[in-house]
């Protein structure tokens, strides 16, 4: 009874295991079949390795998933570090800042958290219209960063506020500047905080399709996301091109889930969950 | 001395963030809400004033309350099984000794993958000729079956954005769990509890706060709900899964009509504080705090 019991437990566990993970093996075997075999056999295993649906990705039509590998990096790389300068600086500021004001930016970030895209896209392209940054990398760059920022700051703000401060004044006693103090000081001792904040900016960045589709309507420039978006509609009937545009796509992701799960992790629990 | 020194580092530190979130985020926000009162399409130069009739169509608008009706079902199947999933899946990971990386590893995989490779992989499995669903009802000896039809679409949609998030909620309460002191554990075994007694009279309401907490967080998390629909059916077919984030979508680049959208756009982020602030008011009790 008892034995029987425990096996229920771990036959509910593993049932939902294979929810999250068969989909995705289906994939990966199917990305490696020729169309026909995935329509005669979409559950089997290979009979033989095809790599043909890989060499259609740079090519099919005007959607090119490798120059969509190009736009994601420079868009999510250049949105990471944007946001972990700007906000390591932001977040040294209020950890040391006196409580009556730090308590104000505090209600300025959570408020801002809660804002969806959907409230502040239109206005945005506006804005950039006006300063002519439409359709540009750094018109996509600098409203993820706006949106991505709060949660960065609160969790680096929190970090930096559990360093003891006699840490700084003994570095101003020896004549460091403040930017010295900071860059030589706070800035290495932050890095668990700045590396969990930058895992999620980067995520999100990499995997954000609204702001993305409406900013930067050039074929030419669209990161990887937005062109997956595309692909049930422009491959028609070529399910095994699918298979591989999804399975390429999420490989980034897996590799960074699989060598820093334990920040990802911590930052989830630190209410990094619903973008 | 060295406090009136730092002082003027720390705006100037300060300032840059403040100024992207003032501009994109606060500003923005407002300017939607301004936009909403004008009748305002094609990104036009010119609009005209109309107060709120932009608002008083929204009533009439058989589209937007489709929208607005999926958008409350998908909340309410979002509360009652990606938490209730996550719940059960927890208090039972929570009674094993080992295995607890293992599982967490597995369940937050879609968590982080991208709405839509999410879509995209739910649309390959709902496809009708190679759709792995057909694949296995053909392995079955059944019929192959029409996955997406305006009958069924909201809940080809609904499966996707539930089922992803559940690992998230599946870590939260987890870890709520293991905060629960050992000595608690231990009386409730010299009292005879059942592992089933033990969860519902000691576990879930030591772990209320956490569970009101990721109610907040579905609500919000619901009224942020765009790519995984975009992808699957974009809304359709005839707004079947027609969504808050997809109808708005529509309305403004597809439809063109900005200061309509602004309207919905408005309303999205009231209904979704609002909700989030009842929620908070009706799951609200004491946060326990264990004391060593």
């Amino acid at each position: 009874m008892r034995k029987l019991y425990s096996l229920l437990k771990y036959t509910l566990l593993i049932l939902w295991g294979l929810t999250t993970l068969f989909p995705i093996y289906w994939v990966m075997i199917n990305s490696f079949k020729p169309t026909s075999e995935i329509l005669l056999n979409p559950l089997s295993f290979p009979t033989s390795f095809h790599i043909e649906n890989y060499l259609q990705l740079s090519n099919y039509g005007n959607i090119n998933f490798l120059k969509g590998f190009k736009n994601s990096a420079i868009i999510s790389f250049s949105t990471t570090l944007l946001v972990l300068f700007l906000g390591s600086l932001a977040s040294y500021a209020i950890a040391r800042l006196n409580f009556k004001r730090a308590n104000l930016i505090n209600s300025f970030l959570v408020g801002a958290q809660l804002v969806p895209a959907f409230s502040i896209v239109i206005p945005a392209l506006i804005v950039f219209k006006t300063v002519r940054l439409s359709g540009s990398y750094l018109s996509l760059i600098l409203l993820q960063t706006a949106c991505f920022l709060p949660f960065s700051i609160l969790t680096i703000t929190s970090f930096m506020k559990s360093i003891p401060v006699e840490l700084e004044e003994a570095a101003y006693i020896d004549g460091a500047s403040v930017l010295q103090t900071f860059l030589k000081i706070i800035l290495p001792t932050s890095i668990p905080a700045l590396v969990t904040a930058g895992i999620f900016v980067f995520l999100w960045s990499y995997n954000d399709l609204f702001m993305s589709l409406i900013l930067l309507p050039l074929r030419e420039k669209q990161p990887i996301c937005v062109l997956l978006s595309l692909v049930s509609s422009a491959y028609g009937t070529n399910y095994g091109a699918m298979m591989a545009a999804l399975f390429v796509t999420i490989i980034p992701v897996v590799v960074i889930y699989t060598f820093l799960q334990e920040y990802i992790v911590r930052g989830l629990m630190s209410g990094a969950g619903i973008r | 001395m060295q406090e009136k020194y730092t002082k003027k580092y720390k705006l100037w530190f300060l300032l840059p963030s403040l100024i992207i979130i003032g501009i994109f985020i606060y500003y923005a926000l407002f300017a939607t809400f301004y936009y909403s009162l004008f009748n305002w399409r094609d990104f036009s130069k010119y609009k005209s004033f109309i107060g709120i009739e932009n608002y008083k169509y929204l009533f009439r608008d058989i589209s937007f309350i489709k929208a607005i009706k999926n958008t409350f079902i998908l909340l309410l199947f979002a509360v009652v099984f990606q938490i209730g999933i996550a719940l059960v899946l927890a208090l039972i990971v929570d009674t094993l000794r080992r295995g607890y990386k293992f599982f967490r590893t597995i369940y937050l995989f879609p968590v982080i993958i991208s709405g839509s490779a999410i879509g995209l992989l739910f649309y390959l499995m709902y496809s009708y000729d190679y759709g792995l669903l057909n694949s296995l009802l053909s392995l079955l000896g059944k019929e192959k079956v029409l996955w997406i039809t305006p009958k069924t679409a909201l809940w080809a949609v609904l499966i996707p954005v539930i089922w992803q998030y559940v690992g998230f909620y599946f870590v939260i309460i987890l870890s709520a769990l293991y905060q629960i002191p050992q000595s608690i554990h231990d009386a409730a075994k010299i009292d005879g509890f059942s592992e089933f007694k033990k969860a519902f009279y000691i576990s879930i309401p030591l772990i209320w706060d956490v569970l009101a907490v990721c109610i907040s967080l579905v609500i919000i998390g619901t009224f942020k709900v765009f790519d995984v629909v975009y992808v699957i059916t974009g809304g359709g077919p005839m707004d079947a899964s027609q969504v808050l984030g997809t109808y708005l979508y529509t309305v403004a680049f597809t439809g063109q009509n900005q200061g309509y959208a602004s309207a919905i756009g408005t309303v999205i982020i009231f209904l979704g504080i609002i909700l989030s602030l009842i929620a908070q008011i009706i799951t609200k009790r004491e946060r326990i705090i264990y004391q060593a």
